[in-house]
């Protein structure tokens, strides 16, 4: 089976400063993926490129489409959902405008209404929160709010930066188990960047380890888990 | 008394044009933080189109409606045009832009219609409308259309999906595009609607102030001050310090009118209107930065 999302020789740059030397990983058709690797590796950087916003050369393809010549606007409409580092939650407007703004690329009004009330089952939270300031959520629901807004795209593939970032152990748990049911009900694909690496290798089955802008091994979870130099070398634990 | 409401009512016709040009200078500051200093002259632009629009026969709404149109289009095309090249450029280079564009649309309007002060008629009737002795026809009218431009305004950002779109893309334009907003139009629309806007001001006003290239100078101050008064990145707040600035501004002449009457002693009047506005400004700015209605956004982390 051809990948959902192939990327091969990606390079990106911050001004003069290059940031990923040959990153390349393939993903799956309805898989987990998760990127691991310590700060600065280019995680975030890595997902970056794949939106465009980041300067970047190489080949990033999406169902075998080039991805690198589109913007940012276009590449959402291809239903990638990047949830982004910081949540990136639209703190002016109420938690029901910043579901709404998220299919705005979405045509089809009663399947909007229908991925909302689907949305509001994982997240009963947001629920009871629809009108309020998104900005006033606590930073866990304001975690959810960005994975609901990224569902509301009615993604292909979903794109997490660190979901777990300054989150309490009992809401991460709760947010990775929402992130595996919406993997098998929704049939979304899914590549996640953890620095929390025993948490992100429990939920993905394959995993992909970076340093300074290289990918520098790759292969199965269980495999990486289990690997005691890997682990000590690469992820700290 | 009745001396009173009158002044009351004509702070409130003026504070309503006042408003609309606040709310244009608002539009683009909370998309891109910079104030269009060329706001006004713009303003004064489109109210020459429309007399143009007149004076070749069209009927007064129709020139209207017409010429807000155009300007929504000048607005857009100015954004795409000069100002998008300018997008990473440093702040001082688009204030240099802006002022710019303040002197060519002042001289172009110069050069087409000729510096001389023109007549501007109003789209009101002279009776049956107003109420006798506190507001006039043209007051009363240039209250209303305002009311019913920013009433419409308002429905647009908060009940349209565009709307939301423009809302998102001012609030955190990275995060938008990552929803599939295209920003850059985004952009594009809001000059278009402040362009808009202010030509409904200009036009509104033009028969009080009558026509010429300067009419726009003072307003503007005014605008600006109403904006201040209502925190420079809230919309509402904005409109409100419009109609606040317009009331104070009569009520301090009223003041002095009435202590020199009393007294004999002349402090201020008319003439110090403007420096009203001035006072406003530093007021506001040395005092309370965020405006009255500056809200301070609650955050939990």
């Amino acid at each position: 089976m051809a990948a959902l999302l192939e990327v091969k020789g990606l390079k990106a740059f911050y001004g003069q400063t290059q940031s990923l030397y040959d990153v390349g990983f393939e993903i799956e058709t309805g898989g987990i993926t998760t990127l691991l690797g310590a700060n600065g590796a280019g995680k975030t950087t890595t997902l970056r490129a794949i939106c465009n916003m980041v300067r970047c050369e190489g080949v990033i393809r999406f169902d075998g489409k080039d991805m690198t010549k589109l913007p940012t606007e276009e590449i959402v409409r291809q239903r990638i959902a990047h949830v982004p580092e910081g949540r990136g939650t639209f703190t002016t407007l109420t938690v029901d405008e910043n579901l709404r703004i998220a299919a705005y690329t979405r045509r089809d009004k009663a399947g909007v209404a229908r991925e909302l009330e689907r949305v509001f089952a994982y997240f009963p939270r947001l629920k009871e929160r629809v009108q309020q300031q998104a900005g006033t959520l606590s930073g866990g629901e304001q975690q959810m709010l960005a994975i609901a807004r990224a569902l509301m795209l009615g993604p292909r593939l979903m794109l997490l930066d660190e979901p777990s970032f300054g989150l309490a152990p009992l809401i991460v748990v709760e947010i990775f188990r929402i992130l595996r049911r919406i993997n098998e009900e929704e049939k979304v694909s899914i590549l996640l960047v953890e620095q929390n690496a025993a948490l992100a290798l429990d939920l993905a089955d394959h995993a992909y380890v970076l340093e300074t802008g290289h990918v520098v091994m790759s292969g199965p979870s269980s495999v990486v888990k289990n690997d005691e130099n890997i682990r000590k070398s690469y992820l700290g634990y | 008394m009745e001396q009173f409401l009158q002044q009351v009512a004509s702070g409130l016709a003026n504070g309503a044009i006042y408003a609309c040009v606040a709310l244009a200078l608002v539009m683009i500051y909370v998309s891109t933080d910079h104030i269009n200093f060329a706001q006004g002259e713009m303003a004064m632009f489109s109210t020459y189109i429309s007399w143009q629009l007149m004076s070749w026969g069209l009927s007064f709404w129709f020139a209207f409606i017409l010429a807000v149109v155009l300007s929504f289009i000048l607005g857009v095309v100015i954004e795409r045009v000069i100002l998008r090249p300018l997008h990473n450029a440093p702040v001082l280079s688009i204030v240099v832009v802006f002022i710019g564009l303040l002197a060519i649309f002042n001289s172009v309007a110069g050069a087409i219609w000729s510096y001389l002060i023109k007549e501007y008629p109003s789209p009101f009737p002279k009776s049956s409308f107003g109420i006798a002795g506190v507001i006039g026809p043209h007051q009363l009218g240039v209250v209303l259309v305002t009311l019913i431009v920013l009433g419409l305004l308002f429905a647009f950002f908060r009940y349209t999906p565009l709307g939301l779109a423009m809302r998102a893309a001012a609030q955190n334009p990275q995060m938008a595009r990552l929803v599939g907003v295209r920003v850059d139009w985004m952009l594009a629309l809001g000059w278009g609607l402040a362009a808009s806007v202010g030509a409904v001001a200009g036009i509104m006003v033009a028969h009080i102030v009558y026509l010429d290239p300067n009419m726009m100078a003072g307003i503007l101050l005014y605008a600006f001050a109403g904006a201040l008064v209502g925190g420079i990145g809230n919309p509402g707040g904005a409109v409100l310090g419009g109609f606040i600035v317009g009331v104070l501004e009569n009520m301090v002449a009223f003041a002095g009118n009435q202590i020199e009457k009393a007294t004999g002693i002349y402090i201020i009047g008319n003439g110090e209107k403007l420096t009203v506005a001035l006072i406003i400004v530093i007021f506001v700015l040395t005092v309370r930065p965020a405006g009255i209605f500056g809200r301070v956004v609650v955050k939990r982390v």
